[in-house]
């Protein structure tokens, strides 16, 4: 119980200051309203085209605003050695990871559900009955873009081309869960039953087991010294 | 280590065996049945994508090892296997792509093995891309051995979302159970270019980290020139 205390204490650190500045939602909330914007533009006014795209166009919004989040995070860290307090804490390596994780997966949460109605309204999509299902697959999608963003930016966040660097290795590792939340996300918009989705969840539940067992054992090489 | 004479016979048999492969590759082995000659381009195409699997999984024991043993030794085999595994899956997508140009009629498509290995040459870029951006060496180890065990641990996952993804490729004719579907001639023309290939990933492998050893003997030497 103790460690589950020191995780929420890290996460709620991380919340209470994004919640003060609101700086990593701002930056994250426009752009993701900007590309969505965009996308009408590459696509024009067919609505058949944009309901056929539509979840890979939702999908595309949450990474590339995630990954803009994630770099903020760390970065937040490294500023008047944050880190070395942090790593201070005394606790375990993993519970520093897991309230990272937290917050970082609680605020790219909060953005998508801002950003969910918002693309409802611009592409005159029905998604309100959808919610829930379509949370679904967002929940577990966005806990693995989380937990792999989370100990990538541990890695590139010193590095002197951090704001490429993080892309360039979290996209490729992230394939098979983008795939899959953009496959699941199209039964759901469809109106499919939501027995079709169900294979897309398990391997979504199937990356995020795998990556947030690895990065729990390894997170502590990253971070020491 | 191995010696300076066991490398030279190491060096020897890579060249002789892929002398040999080309033969049997090119003279002994039957033309298709249904492509014809093209489909002599296996004996290169299946042999470099297998031995850059076994590189990638080197890459993986190395990088576990190094985290737990903190030896340079593991992190320069790692390193040194990485570029081999990147090097031999570029070749195995150009190879690919050119057997696909006749048969399947596209250079490119986005079939299942071929998007699978795609993203694995992605994955292992990135990798070499780190290791060159991070300025302390120990830091750099450290972070490549992370990602290599990710990467590879990656790969079943990757391939089963892009197998429901879509399929095109011809199923497994090697790697696969039950009796294989290659006739015998082609068997022993394929098998004779994976063992080659084999040798020749072993020889620039101890090639790769002599390199190695000569670049950490030079910063050793500049050091004491400083002092």
């Amino acid at each position: 119980m103790i460690f589950v205390g020191h995780v929420m204490a890290i996460a709620r650190k991380d919340l209470l200051a994004e919640w003060r500045n609101r700086e990593s939602f701002t930056a994250m909330f426009y752009f993701a309203f900007l590309v969505l914007f965009l996308f009408n533009f590459a696509l024009g006014a067919d609505q058949a085209l944009i309901r056929g795209a539509s979840s890979g166009l939702l999908w595309l919004a949450f990474t590339f605003t995630s990954v803009l989040g994630l770099g903020r995070s760390v970065q937040g860290e490294l500023e008047n050695d944050c880190l070395e307090g942090l790593l201070l804490y005394p606790t375990q390596r993993e519970a520093i990871y897991l309230g990272k994780l937290l917050g970082n997966f609680s605020v790219i949460l909060v953005v998508e559900l801002v950003i969910l109605p918002l693309f409802a309204i611009l592409y005159n999509m029905d998604l309100w009955s959808q919610i829930p299902k379509l949370l679904l697959i967002a929940v577990p999608g966005t806990l693995g873009f989380a937990a792999a963003g989370t100990l990538l930016s541990s890695m590139t966040a010193g590095l002197r081309a951090r704001e490429a660097m993080l892309p360039f290795l979290l996209f490729p590792l992230t394939i098979p869960l983008i795939l899959s939340a953009v496959k699941g996300t199209e039964v759901v918009l469809r109106g499919e039953p939501f027995e079709l989705a169900m294979p897309w969840v398990k391997l979504i539940a199937a990356f995020d087991v795998v990556f947030l067992v690895t990065s729990l054992l390894t997170f502590e090489y990253l971070v020491e010294e | 280590m191995i010696g300076r004479g066991a490398e030279r016979v190491l060096g020897l048999l890579a060249a002789f065996g892929l002398l040999i492969g080309l033969y049997i590759g090119f003279v002994y082995a039957p033309p298709d049945a249904v492509q014809g000659e093209v489909q002599r381009i296996m004996y290169l195409h299946v042999p470099l994508i297998l031995v850059s699997y076994l590189a990638f999984f080197v890459v993986f024991v190395m990088s576990i090892l190094y985290l737990l043993r903190r030896q340079e030794r593991h992190d320069a085999i790692a390193h040194s296997s990485a570029e081999i595994g990147v090097l031999f899956t570029a070749l195995a997508i150009a190879a690919g792509s050119i057997w696909g140009r006749p048969t399947w009629g596209t250079w490119w498509t986005w079939d299942a093995r071929l998007t699978t290995t795609t993203i694995l040459l992605l994955i292992f870029i990135g990798y070499l891309m780190l290791r060159t951006l991070v300025d302390d060496p120990s830091r750099g180890a450290t972070f490549s051995a992370v990602l290599g065990i990710f990467g590879f641990l990656d790969i079943p996952i990757i391939h089963m979302s892009v197998v429901w993804w879509r399929t095109l490729h011809q199923p497994p004719s090697v790697l696969r159970p039950g009796p294989s579907t290659v006739a015998p001639d082609m068997q022993v023309a394929l098998y004779t270019n994976l063992a080659a290939f084999v040798v020749l990933y072993g020889y620039f492998l101890v090639k790769r980290l002599r390199l190695e050893e000569a670049r950490c003997e030079l910063n050793r030497l500049r050091m004491e020139g400083v002092e």
